[in-house]
């Protein structure tokens, strides 16, 4: 595992200093274009990968040429944004996982443009897949979360049951049980990804039920308000929400897309780009955490121990022995996860006494 | 079930209902007169928007609240204009109102999409909220709260206790013998317009005010929508528009909370109950009151008034 | 200030023109908008983009009509039961029943590959937007319940059960536990019929029924009693004409048609059941009739005119980087003006005169 891990960062090393000393003043700038699920002022999911390239521009300066493009359905007529922006750029990014299919359908008419999808399954010889391991995040968020509630009530905002909410909630429940063995958790399925009404709604039902920390696997910042106003704890979400709630946000997953981008931008730029099909976690920057606030030193210790074992260490966050929620056994002793296992994730694990959703 | 959860419930109830009993009581007006505004979520949407532009700009709750009242009114006049002087058809004006106040808040509302702002503060009455149990279920509300259930109340004494209510009424049954005693017939229903854009305005800075205090593009989801059903629902009688409105605001409460008990019905199909209860309701409603007249809808609802002079 | 004086009959030449006068104060108004948001762009380079760039690249004008035909399916049908005062404001929720529907069989049968395959997805798709309005007609006839509100109350019940469906028996089962279906197999697939386009044989089927509707109404005895239903409901009981039947009718009607057009969307340009498939053209399809001054024919013209402004809206916004909203208030506003104009048909305006002179 470590050595995986120490080729990644020299292999990250090597290309900054490419990027560093290498300046491509004859090739023709590169044209990108990022489609988006939401508005970029939504101050989570699409508010972080705007910030990516934000950082993609200051990088690469005018070697690249950027079109965004927000609030695309997720329905027949991102196909048409997508061809109109694959006629137009070089390679095309689609953040969100209903773009999967247009994307691939588009790709297949465009075989010379480049397509990065985010959080899908599906590749071609000219679409990309990248996911970045929130899992690992909400690791460290578990273990802040089981440290600091009062109530051992974790509450949870969910949005649909795909494996990449089931995995999070194994991971967090993990960790916090890891820390306080009496936590428990209690899961809303808000079935959107966006709805700043519900989500405060999701909220205002999870704290009169006795929650005092709170997780969100949505994508506004209504329940951080919320969380703020009640007074009890949260974590921020794909963003730092530190805004919204100033003495609520103990910290929060922040997703780092930017060096991603440019890694992605750069290889079109190099005629080096492939199809491929990336998972990052923090060991390689794509997971973040905001500031650690409002929480004592010693969980603040805690936190960051677990990043750096994360990071540096040996640590997964699912490691046996972990048995499902009915009981049968899934991970032996010391087994990890296969990659497989974690991305097909439909089961809680035991110790969570929520149903699972059909 | 401990009090405390259920008075957490109760309270999340009353809070969820405030706009849509706002947004129902104006439209209540409006149609007892015999229009019938569509437009309802178009108003409410940018009532949100100006109510929460101006709280962030000032930071005066007051005018952020008269903001949303004043907004209303403007977007319900360009309905009151063309159906009352240009005569168009109010279905298809309603809608376009809609169209067009989803479309101006969501643009003018982009540069507010990252700000936040200070919660309209609950007052907790003193003395009174500190009542064990009744205290903070009847007193510790947001000031809009209880002018939402006083508003419902002034509505009903103007139509029912009031010379202009009666007017108003009779308008709404039967505009052309109303214009024949002599009533401004177009003037009642341009002041009932205005004041139902006024309460949408105000339930939708509601939303953006006190419930959730950011702005989205389409935060309203749908209540306009069901602020039309409430109405209907409460066969156009006042105080019958609280109780929908805690139907509807309740069912979506109660829905979440039952999935923190694990209680096993799928969200979808508990989502599903308050549209399907107010079908039933309305049914059984006019199973229950063919014979009474002043339950059923106003006659002129919808048409359009040709002044003979 | 403004004076409305009737005229003595309908002015023929407002007909046609009320609508031109309302796109050009549309226009008007877009150009004065752009001019104040509009920074390093020449308006006239988006006004291009929106207005004309659809017609002159092959691509977008495909498009047109791929995004054209759902809107000409459903606003035929609303606008039959519009003439007859019969308001199906619920129309996206008979299109998304449709659409469940035909996907359903779609995806009973994946492994089979038979010609009869999308007839029957079609029949099951109409039939199911049918049988999803005859709940309001029911209502209707039998309780003189509002179908506005019903079919509206409904549009919001389909939406959920389409969710419902496909977290539940719709759902791939090799898609990972994402709420879609499985995609369509080939002969689940709507024959293109412009080859490299997503046009789709629901352009021509939107057509020919439009001419059969026509036709309908003109000729047919049950179009004269829409006509005069709606116009003059009591004249119509005179006459013989069943209320109810004329309730009946067009809800199922108006109901098949937006189920097809729910089929067609899914079997089409998308493929497959995706949480997705409400994109509100039940309620545009609305503004589409009002617009084609419920005229069959005229629903081909103001279907594709609508499209425009989405195709050319979303262009606006990709090359331009406008908002999303600016499509939405454009179309809020040419049916305000188209509504505004209609006046002109049956009333002289007169401005700043005095009525002194005809004393």
């Amino acid at each position: 595992m470590s050595n995986i891990r120490l080729t990644g960062i020299l292999k990250l090393s090597l290309l900054s200093a490419v990027l560093a000393f290498t300046s491509n003043v004859f090739a023709d700038p590169v044209k990108a274009a990022f489609v988006y699920i939401g508005p970029t002022g939504d101050h989570g999911w699409t508010y972080a990968h705007h910030v990516g390239v934000n950082h993609l521009k200051e990088v690469m300066g005018d070697d690249v040429i950027v079109t965004e493009v927000e609030s695309v359905a997720e329905n027949s007529d991102s196909e048409r944004v997508i061809t109109s922006l694959a006629r137009k750029n070089d390679i095309v990014f689609t953040t969100s996982f209903g773009y999967m299919n247009p994307t691939i359908k588009v790709a297949a008419r465009y075989p010379d443009i480049k397509f990065e999808h985010a959080t899908g399954y599906k590749q071609a010889d000219n679409v990309s897949t990248y996911q970045a391991k929130f899992y690992e995040g909400r690791h460290v968020l578990g273990k802040v979360a089981g440290l600091m509630t009062e109530t051992n009530v974790i509450g949870w905002i969910a949005s649909f049951p795909i494996p990449e909410v089931i995995r999070d909630i194994n991971s967090a429940f993990l960790a916090a049980r890891s820390v306080n063995p009496d936590v428990q958790m209690k899961i809303v399925w808000v079935s959107t990804w966006y709805d700043p009404g519900k989500e405060a709604d999701a909220a205002s039902a999870l704290i009169a039920q006795g929650a005092d920390v709170l997780f969100q696997h949505t994508d506004s910042t209504a329940a951080m308000t919320i969380a703020e106003e009640k007074g009890i704890y949260a974590m921020g979400q794909a963003s730092d929400m530190q805004v919204y709630g100033p003495n609520s946000q103990l910290t929060g997953i922040v997703n780092h897309w930017g060096p991603y981008y440019v890694e992605r931008v750069q290889a079109v730029l190099d005629g080096t780009w492939t199809s491929t099909d990336t998972l990052r976690g923090i060991d390689e920057g794509m997971i973040q955490f905001s500031p650690m606030r409002n929480m004592p030193d010693e969980v603040k210790l805690t936190a960051e121990m677990a990043i750096l074992d994360l990071e540096f260490g040996d640590v997964d966050p699912f490691t046996g022995p972990i048995n499902r929620q009915d009981g049968s056994a899934w991970l032996a002793e010391g087994e990890t996860a296969s990659i497989g296992d974690l991305m097909s994730m439909m089961f809680y694990v035991e110790g969570i006494e929520s149903k699972f959703p059909d | 079930m401990n009090e405390g959860l259920l008075i957490d419930i109760i309270i999340g109830i009353s809070i969820a209902s405030v706009p849509l009993i706002f947004a129902a009581i104006g439209e209540l007006v409006v149609e007892r007169s015999g229009v019938l505004n569509l437009g309802v979520e178009g108003m409410m949407i940018v009532g949100a928007l100006l109510g929460f532009v101006v709280q962030f700009h000032t930071g005066n709750s007051y005018l952020a609240v008269l903001a949303a009242v004043f907004g209303g009114m403007v977007i319900a006049s360009i309905f009151a204009f063309l159906t009352q002087f240009l005569l168009t058809n109010q279905v298809a004006t309603g809608l376009a109102l809609t169209l067009f106040g989803l479309g101006f808040s969501a643009f003018v509302g982009r540069a507010y999409t990252e700000e936040t702002i200070q919660l309209i503060a609950s007052s907790n009455i003193p003395l009174l909220s500190d009542i064990p149990l009744v205290g903070p279920l009847l007193f510790s509300y947001n000031p809009l709260v209880y002018l939402a259930f006083f508003m419902v109340y002034l509505v009903w004494w103007f139509l029912f206790k009031t010379k202009q209510g009666l007017i108003l009424r009779a308008i709404g049954d039967n505009h052309d013998a109303a214009h024949a005693i002599g009533h401004n017939v177009i003037r009642y229903r341009l002041l009932a317009i205005l004041f139902g854009g006024a309460m949408a305005g105000i339930g939708g800075a509601f939303l953006s005010l006190v419930q959730v205090p950011i702005w989205g593009e389409d935060m309203t989801a749908g209540r306009g929508w069901i602020a039309l059903g409430l109405v209907v629902f409460s066969s156009w009688q006042p105080f019958r528009v609280i109780l929908g409105a805690i139907l509807f605001g309740g069912i979506t409460i109660l829905q979440l909370h039952a999935q923190g008990f694990d209680i096993r019905i799928s969200a979808q199909y508990l989502s599903m109950l308050p549209y399907l209860a107010t079908i039933v309701i309305l049914v059984s409603l006019r199973m229950g009151a063919k014979n009474k007249t002043n339950r059923t809808m106003p006659n002129c609802l919808g048409r359009i008034f040709h002044s003979t002079t | 200030m403004i004076k409305l004086i009737p005229r003595v009959e309908n002015s023929k030449a407002m007909i046609l023109l009320s609508p031109i006068i309302a796109l050009i104060l549309t226009a008007l108004s877009a150009f004065v908008i752009f001019v104040f948001i509009l920074e390093d762009v020449k308006v006239s380079n988006v006004f291009f983009t929106l207005f004309v760039e659809p017609f002159t690249d092959s691509y977008y004008f495909s498009e047109l009509f791929v995004k054209a035909a759902p809107l000409m399916i459903i606003g035929l049908g609303l606008s039959i039961g519009f003439r007859a005062g019969i308001w199906n404001i619920g129309a996206e929720g008979q299109y998304v029943v449709g659409g469940i529907a035909g996907s359903a069989v779609a995806v009973y049968f994946y492994d089979v590959e038979a010609v009869w395959l999308l007839p029957l997805m079609a029949i099951a798709g109409i039939l199911s937007g049918m049988f999803y309005a005859s709940i309001a007609a029911f209502l209707r006839v039998k309780y003189q319940v509002n179908e506005i509100l019903v079919t509206l109350m409904l549009s919001y019940v389909a939406v959920f059960f389409l969710s419902a469906m496909l977290q539940g028996p719709l759902q791939d089962p090799s898609g990972f536990n994402f709420p879609e279906s499985r995609m369509f197999h080939d002969s689940a697939l709507l024959p293109i019929i412009w080859e490299g386009t997503r046009l789709h044989i629901g352009l021509v089927v939107a057509i020919i029924l439009s001419f059969i509707a026509w036709f309908g109404i003109k000729k047919h005895m049950f179009g004269m009693q829409i006509k005069i239903s709606g116009s003059a409901p009591r004249a119509a009981k005179f006459a013989g004409f069943d209320d109810n039947k004329t309730v009946w009718y067009t809800l199922l009607i108006s109901g098949g048609l937006a189920g097809l057009a729910g089929l067609f969307e899914a079997a089409g340009p998308a493929g497959q059941l995706t949480p997705g498939l409400p994109s509100f053209y039940g309620f545009t399809a609305i503004i589409v009739a009002f617009l084609a001054r419920l005229h069959p024919i005229g629903v081909l013209f103001s279907s594709v005119l609508i499209a425009l402004s989405y195709v050319g809206g979303e262009n606006v916004q990709i090359d331009y980087d406008l908002p999303k909203s600016i499509t939405q208030i454009f179309q809020g506003m040419l049916l305000f003006y188209f509504l505004a104009c209609d006046i002109l048909i049956k009333y002289k305006v007169i401005l700043f005169k005095t009525i002194r002179q005809t004393l």
